[in-house]
């Protein structure tokens, strides 16, 4: 019997990714998702733009790529049009907390019902590593070289608090992938956020915090540590809605 | 028994599975290089694996297939 293979909503196409990016993790996490669901033929994804540009290239089912940070607009659009698919953005921290901020947060207040994936690894990663608005106080990047100074670059953004003051939202989790524990729930969680869309309950936001070794300079092992160590403390794990409740 | 399958062309040789693995059963290949030029991970007592997946479960590149 077999307990555990590649979920069949991936391609065959190997991933691009770092070794130890956990990309490849919340990739899985999300074709499982649609595989348990059995929503395959009907999903339709946003990629946004980021490392995770060429996920058109990993999932089975449907893609579009937006342009960047709009990955809620264009999925707003594309749900309205056909309310019957299953829509999901897949977006990292530069793409939705930064250039693509006022769509997050306007597609969160109009409460659209589609599910977005936030990858947060705290630094822009396919650019090579400059600071991001998730970047921790004190973090060296590219361009914070002697750690980001909240006097002049000011905090980061928690956007599952940000976006818990709305009233729209149905779902807001924010889980981690450093350990099997953590990756269990957030399976649990990216499933959730599936199941309310097809429900029709409304906006659901999953913001998984993430690890990027190369461009924190870390051996991946070492990343999934400071994961535990210093993002998870600053960016706290939990469920900030459920209208379930 | 459980059974491993390794997709070991896919593998980066991150070692995440390593860590994982709760009775550390699993190492990077010393002697071997795959396509890519990476240490691809192995089993080291195939007979102790209990296939509770964990290993699989850290997998960022779906290497590894887990069989009861």
């Amino acid at each position: 019997m077999i307990v555990f293979e590649k979920p069949k909503a991936l391609t065959d196409v190997p991933l691009h990714y770092c070794p130890g990016c956990t990309h490849g993790i919340i990739h899985r996490l999300v074709a499982q998702a649609i595989d348990n669901l059995g929503i395959e033929g009907r999903t339709i994804g946003i990629a946004p733009v980021g490392c995770a540009v060429m996920a058109y290239d990993y999932f089975a089912c449907d893609m579009i790529e937006a342009a960047h940070g709009r990955a809620p607009a264009v999925a707003t659009g594309v749900k309205r049009a056909m309310p019957e698919s299953i829509v999901f953005s897949y977006q990292g921290d530069g793409d939705l907390a930064s250039i693509g901020l006022c769509e997050t947060v306007s597609t969160a207040a109009r409460g659209e019902n589609i599910t977005v994936i936030f990858v947060n690894n705290a630094i822009y990663g396919m650019t090579g590593g400059q600071m991001a608005p998730t970047s921790l106080p004190g973090q060296v990047t590219q361009t914070s070289p002697y750690g980001r100074d909240v006097a002049t670059q000011g905090y980061p953004i928690k956007i599952c608090e940000l976006l818990a003051t709305l009233e729209a939202p149905a779902y807001l989790e924010r889980v981690a992938v450093n350990n099997v524990k953590n990756v269990n729930r957030a399976k649990k969680a990216i499933e959730k956020a599936f199941r309310n869309q097809v429900e029709g309950k409304g906006f659901s936001l999953v913001e998984v915090v993430s690890a990027c070794p190369t461009n924190w300079g870390m051996e991946p092992q070492q990343a999934l540590d400071w994961v535990q160590d210093k993002m998870i403390p600053y960016y706290p794990l939990g469920v900030y809605r459920d209208k379930e409740v | 028994m459980a059974k491993l399958t390794f997709q070991e062309e896919e593998c980066k040789g991150c070692g995440l599975c390593v860590h994982a693995c709760p009775k550390g059963l699993l190492s990077l290949s010393v002697q071997r290089l795959n396509k890519k030029g990476h240490t691809p991970v192995e089993l080291t007592k195939p007979e102790d694996c209990t296939g509770c997946a964990s290993c699989a479960t850290m997998c960022p590149d779906c290497v590894i297939t887990v069989e009861k």
